[in-house]
């Protein structure tokens, strides 16, 4: 298959595009970070994204969705970084998705049609510290009676304060470093014993920390297998961190294209500051890394919708490239606006914090270097 | 079975039963390389394999088989290099007139010009020659000042040029020459002539590596005929329009020099690791030297994914026209980095520049020839200009 956008592609792409711009630009994102909103996003947006027929991308046609892949939820995400757009999409549509497309049938129906409507939204609890180290979890689900009783704290999951379900793994055997005994749990985000508190972050979306007291969940609340939770949560990091790749290129050709504008527009010394050499190669290299960058992103997704053994690594070398490019983007971005790049007035700076949030997200790229290298067998 | 699964299974047992199997032992060094022409030398089983290969028409497989290439559409060349890769086939021929001159007759060439230069070409017969660069015009290539005079049936050229590829070794050149001195860009002719020529000299550069692969090449009042026979011009395109050919030569010189971020061992610390050491756990033990090769891993995965998506959409005609100049300098910088961390990873053992033990000094010696990557067929700073002018569209000359 070539390495480009095939033409039902790219008609998708376009679509977002024009919708992402015209409902949801960097406008959008002030709007609801200024009036403080309490969930930092739009549920209103979300349902326009399902009658876009967005939210059932990754969602098989026999269950009302588009049964499409990683490459097309790759080209609303992108829409989404280039426009800062504030949105559950990669959480409850791509990596949520995902995990429930691991699970059992039973899941899929009491979850799919919410998020079809556009009126669910999922939150991952993953992470247990600072840093992303889904090899660490510890957090305990025990056995009880007919299900598990689920103990622990878990944070940065984006969007959990107004999140329907949860999406937990915990250790049913084993000890945190262990490859096997992880279970991944669908848990009702209203269930007695959760509790959440959110806190904006610097790109103004919302994220929870999350602690579970003694929270009990039935056996079908398991998603996949008991113990084989490493499988499920496989294929939601993958879907998750090729998607945040996905996005995190949007942000940095966002960062870019405004960059660009500004210096062929600012005047100093009675030229065009673009016209100087010292930007413009500095600009060129950015260009060329986000070039490759796009082009390890697309080839993640190719290679995960083809089902390929390599796909980890190459997720992987997405997350680290289009971070890598991007953090770059949104550096050279603020500097090369100058003053103005500092003023909140300037949309620059609002791209360098969603870079710096995606980064984090699902592993930034020194771990996922650290990766590659393990994945290398070094 | 499909067409093209049928040419696949074909293809791969004709080159099973026609390969010799020396060819399908991999390169050791430059040595290694077929480059034919009037004066070739051959190790076992290279003559076998160019000649079963020419005859096929597969030196060359997409060019068209009346000049000498296989007829093969884009789809077959591609599975032909699949396969060969597969069966580790060496390239039956390293030629400057297959990778420069060929395409730019294909391009700019009368049929004339084609049916007389491209068959040899692609039987290695005749070993070609760029005279592009001169002393004086480097970066500022278009600034040449070999002169090439008309003097009614023949041209009359005087001049020096520089980082002349092999002249030494070379039959024939394709040139850059000034035919309208008031012009700049459009007084400059792309001329092909004999290096036996009377008046022609060469002499080897000795480069940091110690290696001699340029020349400094020099025309003394030499004679090159208008025409080599019927219609067989010995300018390409048009006099003065020589320009036209040598941008269009230089966008393929670019994409095939970019080609260095692609080649070798896809990851260096998995190919070094035992050699610098491992730590309990299995990893590399110098911390800092493993990300760096971690790093580097990621630059040729991302690279490699680039240079697919480049060749699939040059070919769909979806590319921006000044994409290979962002491919070459990616290229060319993740190269020189990438050697950089093979010296690192040899230690003081590459340091050894003669002995039997390094094979004569190889690493190091591919470690200072990756440093011309970046200043050859136009510098990383020549290609930022023009990704900044083409491609961004930023102000200025």
């Amino acid at each position: 298959m070539p390495l480009y956008l095939n033409e039902d592609q790219q008609m998708l792409h376009d679509s977002a595009a024009e919708f992402m711009k015209g409902e949801a630009p960097v406008a959008h994102l002030r709007e609801f970070r200024d009036r403080q909103c309490k969930d930092g996003f739009s549920h209103a947006l979300w349902k326009q994204f399902a009658e876009m027929g967005f939210t059932g991308i990754m969602i098989g046609e026999d269950e009302g969705g588009l049964g499409l892949g990683h490459i097309e939820a790759g080209t609303v995400l992108e829409e989404i970084g280039r426009n800062l757009t504030p949105s559950p999409f990669l959480t409850t549509a791509v990596a949520g998705v995902e995990a429930l497309n691991a699970g059992g049938k039973t899941l899929r129906d009491k979850y799919f049609p919410g998020i079809l409507a556009g009126e669910t939204v999922l939150g991952l609890a993953i992470d247990e510290g600072a840093k992303h180290r889904p090899d660490q979890i510890g957090m305990a689900a025990t056995r009880e009676g007919n299900g598990f009783k689920l103990d622990g704290k878990k944070q940065f999951v984006v969007q959990g304060g107004s999140a329907d379900m949860l999406i937990v793994a915990a250790r049913t055997s084993g000890a945190a470093g262990d490859d096997k005994g992880l279970t991944l749990f669908a848990v009702d985000a209203n269930a007695a014993g959760v509790s959440r508190d959110s806190a904006r972050l610097v790109d103004s979306a919302m994220a929870a920390h999350v602690q579970f007291d003694g929270v009990t969940v039935d056996a079908d609340a398991v998603i996949g297998e008991v113990d084989d939770g490493d499988t499920v949560l496989r294929r939601l990091l993958n879907a998750g961190r090729a998607g945040a790749a996905a996005e995190t290129l949007g942000v940095g050709a966002g960062s870019m294209d405004i960059t660009v504008d500004y210096i062929k527009g600012r005047k100093q010394f009675g030229e065009l500051i673009g016209s100087f050499q010292a930007l413009q190669h500095r600009m060129a290299h950015l260009y060329s890394e986000m070039e490759i960058a796009r082009a390890a992103v697309l080839k993640a997704q190719q290679m995960l919708d083809e089902g390929s053994s390599q796909a980890e690594l190459m997720v992987s070398v997405a997350k680290a490239k289009a971070g890598r490019a991007t953090a770059l983007s949104v550096k050279e971005g603020v500097q090369m606006h100058g003053g103005v790049g500092m003023t909140d007035e300037y949309d620059i700076g609002l791209y360098m914090k969603r870079d710096r949030a995606l980064q984090e997200f699902m592993g930034d790229a020194n771990y996922h270097t650290n990766l590659v290298a393990e994945m290398h067998g070094y | 079975m499909s067409d093209l699964e049928t040419f696949r299974a074909e293809t791969a047992a004709w080159l099973e039963a026609n390969c010799p199997p020396e060819m399908r032992e991999p390169m050791t060094g430059e040595e290694d390389a077929v480059w034919g022409g009037r004066n070739a030398t051959f190790k076992p089983g290279q003559k076998e394999w160019l000649d079963v290969m020419a005859a096929k028409g597969w030196t060359v497989p997409d060019w068209p088989k009346e000049y000498g290439g296989g007829g093969l559409s884009r789809a077959e060349t591609k599975i032909l290099g699949q396969e060969m890769a597969r069966l580790k086939c060496r390239s039956p021929l390293s030629s400057f007139g297959i990778w420069m001159l060929g395409p730019a007759l294909l391009h700019f060439g009368t049929e004339a010009q084609k049916k007389h230069f491209l068959p040899p070409i692609a039987r290695g017969e005749i070993r070609w020659c760029q005279g592009y660069s001169e002393p004086g015009s480097g970066s500022d290539l278009a600034s040449l000042q070999t002169s090439a005079v008309d003097k009614g049936d023949h041209f009359l050229i005087n001049g020096q040029k520089i980082w002349t590829s092999y002249a030494d070794k070379a039959d024939w050149i394709f040139c850059l020459t000034r035919t309208d001195k008031n012009e700049k860009h459009k007084g400059i002719s792309f001329m092909l002539f004999d290096m036996a020529s009377e008046g022609v000299t060469t002499k080897p550069i000795v480069l940091i590596s110690g290696q001699s692969a340029f020349c400094e090449t020099f025309f003394d009042d030499v004679k090159v005929p208008k025409e080599y026979g019927e219609g067989v011009s010995s300018v390409v395109y048009e006099v003065n329009k020589g320009w036209d050919v040598a941008k269009y030569l230089l966008g393929h010189e670019r994409s095939m020099i970019s080609g260095g971020g692609s080649e070798g061992a896809t990851s260096l610390g998995a190919k070094f690791a035992d050699q610098v050491g491992r730590d309990e756990m299995g990893r590399l033990d110098d911390p800092m030297l493993r990300a760096q090769m971690a790093e580097m891993d990621i630059e040729v995965l991302a690279f490699r994914a680039m240079a697919e998506r480049f060749g699939d959409t040059f070919k769909a005609g979806l590319c921006h026209p000044a994409q290979p100049n962002m491919m070459k300098y990616a290229g060319t910088e993740i190269n020189k980095r990438r050697h950089e961390l093979i010296m690192a990873a040899g230690g003081s053992e590459v340091l050894e520049w003669e002995s039997d033990a390094s094979n004569g000094g190889m690493t190091a010696r591919s470690w200072l020839r990756t440093k011309a990557n970046s200043i050859e067929g136009g510098t990383s700073e020549v290609m930022l200009n023009v990704i900044s002018k083409q491609i961004l569209r930023l102000p200025g000359a």
